[in-house]
């Protein structure tokens, strides 16, 4: 799982940018699956149909897409003026390597300020000399996400600024290489433009009408100095979603999830999140209404350059997820 | 139809019988046929001259503005009114406005600066304490006048001045409607359905409709968009400049820009000699927004004219570039 974690964590894939993430992707599962489509918004949809007579369609995403700063503008002296694409922290982007999708590196910097820092104090510093040879580096409307940096951190731990979805994204295209015929059909959607509000997600399950849809992706932790909520911790199994400010996951299908992960004999935590939302959401109100839940790999300091999940969650969540399929 | 005449028409979000009646009068009097639906949106499908299958592209410009309704009448006669849109409070006070379909005049009142503490002149009123004085002489005869959600528009009359520039109110979104009056003339190798949006301005309520029911291939949004450049804002905070050409948005709050329409949009620009230039913010939204996400999800692109003032009483463009924005998105449909 770690050499395929490292194949998809490498591409820099910020959302709206996803065309590399996906072409990893797809070079990883087409052996695996029948079809093999991108839509108009860039999500890549794979398809492995089912065994069964009228299968039902079920609809698994993971999102490609990674926070990243955009650029907005650049000064004389040739700094990158940049804002948010998703949600970006000031605390996670202070002195950051970062690296645009061409390859130019930068470090995000804020400026001295008394008081608040803004997102507005931040500049990044790509070494031009003035704003001419800036623009001959990007421009404005590129994206620069925290620069690729995968280690394994302790036996069972890796930490990587791309992990909030790149784990789910790899844990999807494991199941994918192992999980053999199913009754049911089997869409796995990598998705674009979650980071900013499920955009892909909702377009891709009014084309798709899947019967069922669960959400891959990470969730945040309790268990270190200083947190306690939510009560989740790494290493302690992959967490099955009961709610979030996104959707309240199908009771049926949650507690069926829970109980596959008994019946394979792997650790699950039931997860309540008093914030954020996943692809779920998106699903869940498309068309006429879908049974939804998450399946979350625990992840620390999400949404910074150095996320860490445990390797042990996302194998606990691949045999649920089996199990739920076979 | 020209700016003036665009402009000088109310259409407050929710309520634009008016601009709707005209819009649907002017295309068909260039021998198309619009049609009106169920959102209130004016739709016209324009085939294309080139071989079947055809790309289907939506171009839309929302019909309405901001302005204000009215939400009670107090005891002597004044209107309490609630903003329809994003009105910032501070633009309103003593403007001239009009009040219901019969354009009854009112205006904004104050309390007179001869009157105020040095504390009120540092406090910035809110609807609260904002009235509107149409000259009733009590409460029943307001009410009479201006019922409840009776909306509010602003009276300002197109003026052209200094160096090309223009100033009147609902720049936001007339000039996109103008461009696609001005775009229908021609024809285009694309099927063209083009959309005049209603309450864009409380939340894309009709696009959302529209980009459903006529399912498009590709998305066309022309607006008008916040303009920043003023003298002591740092250049990369002035989001775009007034006479710097159309602005296209990589991303806003609402939707990031299909990446190969918005190169595609500043080749054709520099190709062509067409003024354009990069919109540097991202704030607010648009249509974009909700016609990216309809059905299957649809790639947009959006094509901006620079507002000084926008959502103001007093909004102030320079006409070349709603040149630029007509230019760029007949060049676009020409080369998709």
């Amino acid at each position: 799982m770690f050499e395929l974690l490292k194949k998809v964590l490498a591409p820099v894939g910020p959302s709206g940018l996803e065309g590399p993430v996906a072409a990893a992707i797809t070079e990883e599962i087409r052996p695996y699956v029948d079809t093999i489509e991108t839509d108009a918004l860039g999500n890549l949809i794979a398809t492995k149909l089912g065994k069964g007579e009228n299968p039902r369609k079920v609809m698994i995403s993971a999102h490609m897409d990674h926070i990243g700063y955009i650029v907005t503008g650049v000064e004389k002296e040739g700094y990158l003026r940049v804002t948010n694409v998703g949600g970006i922290g000031m605390d996670a982007s202070l002195t950051r390597h970062v690296v645009f999708q061409n390859g130019v590196h930068g470090v995000v910097v804020c400026e001295p300020v008394e008081g608040n820092k803004q997102l507005r104090h931040l500049f990044v510093d790509i070494g031009a000399a003035d704003k001419d040879e800036a623009l001959k580096m990007v421009s404005l409307g590129d994206v620069a996400v925290y620069a690729n940096d995968c280690f394994a951190l302790g036996a069972h731990r890796v930490a990587s600024p791309a992990m909030d979805d790149r784990c789910a994204c790899a844990l999807l295209v494991k199941l994918l290489q192992t999980l053999g015929e199913t009754e049911d059909t089997v869409i796995a959607l990598f998705s674009v433009q979650e980071e900013v509000g499920c955009r892909g997600a909702k377009v891709a399950s009014f084309a798709k009408e899947p019967d069922v849809g669960i959400a891959l992706d990470v969730t945040l932790w309790g268990d270190t100095p200083g947190t306690s909520q939510p009560d989740i911790k790494l290493g302690e199994g992959c967490a099955i979603k009961i709610m979030d400010r996104g959707s309240i996951s199908n009771p049926a299908l949650r507690e069926e999830l829970i109980a596959c992960g008994e019946k394979a004999g792997v650790k699950t935590q039931r997860e309540v999140l008093p914030y954020g939302g996943t692809d779920a959401s998106a699903m869940q109100t498309s068309r006429g209404g879908i049974p939804v839940c998450t399946v979350s790999i625990p992840c620390r300091y999400v949404h910074s350059a150095c996320e860490v999940i445990d390797l042990r969650d996302m194998d606990a969540a691949l045999k649920v997820l089996t199990a739920y399929l076979k | 139809m020209d700016l003036r005449t665009l402009t000088e028409i109310n259409a407050p979000a929710g309520h634009e019988q008016a601009l709707r009646r005209a819009l649907l009068e002017e295309v068909r009097s260039m021998g198309l046929i619009p049609y009106l639906d169920r959102m209130g949106n004016v739709v016209c499908v324009k085939e294309g001259t080139g071989p079947a299958p055809r790309k289907r592209v939506m171009i839309s410009a929302h019909m309405d503005e901001v302005g204000l309704i009215v939400v009670s009448a107090t005891e002597d006669g004044f209107l309490r009114v609630t903003p329809v849109g994003g009105v910032d409070p501070r633009v309103v006070i003593s403007k001239r406005v009009l009040v219901g379909d019969d354009n009854l005049p009112g205006v904004i009142g104050a309390t007179a600066i001869h009157l105020q503490s040095a504390a009120d002149r540092r406090h910035v009123l809110g609807y609260n304490e904002i009235y509107v004085d149409i000259g009733a002489k009590d409460k029943a005869e307001a009410e009479g006048k201006a019922p409840k959600g009776t909306y509010i528009s602003f009276d300002t009359k197109y003026v052209e001045y200094g160096d090309g520039f223009a100033c009147a109110k609902a720049f936001d979104d007339r000039v996109g409607v103008h461009t696609i009056l001005e775009v229908l003339k021609e024809d285009y190798p694309v099927d063209v359905i083009a959309v005049f949006s209603s309450e864009e301005e409380v939340g894309c309520r009709g696009a959302k409709g529209a980009a459903f029911s006529t399912e498009p291939d590709m998305g066309i949004v022309l607006e008008g968009t916040t303009c920043n450049d003023l003298g002591d804002v740092p250049d990369p905070l002035q989001v775009c400049k007034a006479g710097q050409g159309v602005a296209v948005s990589f991303m806003d709050g609402a939707s990031i820009a299909n990446r190969e329409l918005f190169k595609k949009a500043l080749a054709l620009g520099q190709e062509q000699n067409i003024p354009c230039q990069v919109k540097s913010s991202v704030s607010g939204g648009n249509d974009g927004g909700v016609i990216q996400r309809a059905r299957e999800g649809v790639p947009v692109v959006v094509l901006s004219v620079p507002c000084r003032y926008i959502h103001s009483p007093s909004t102030v463009i320079k006409l070349s570039d709603a040149k630029s924005q007509l230019d760029l998105t007949k060049a676009l449909l020409r080369a998709i």
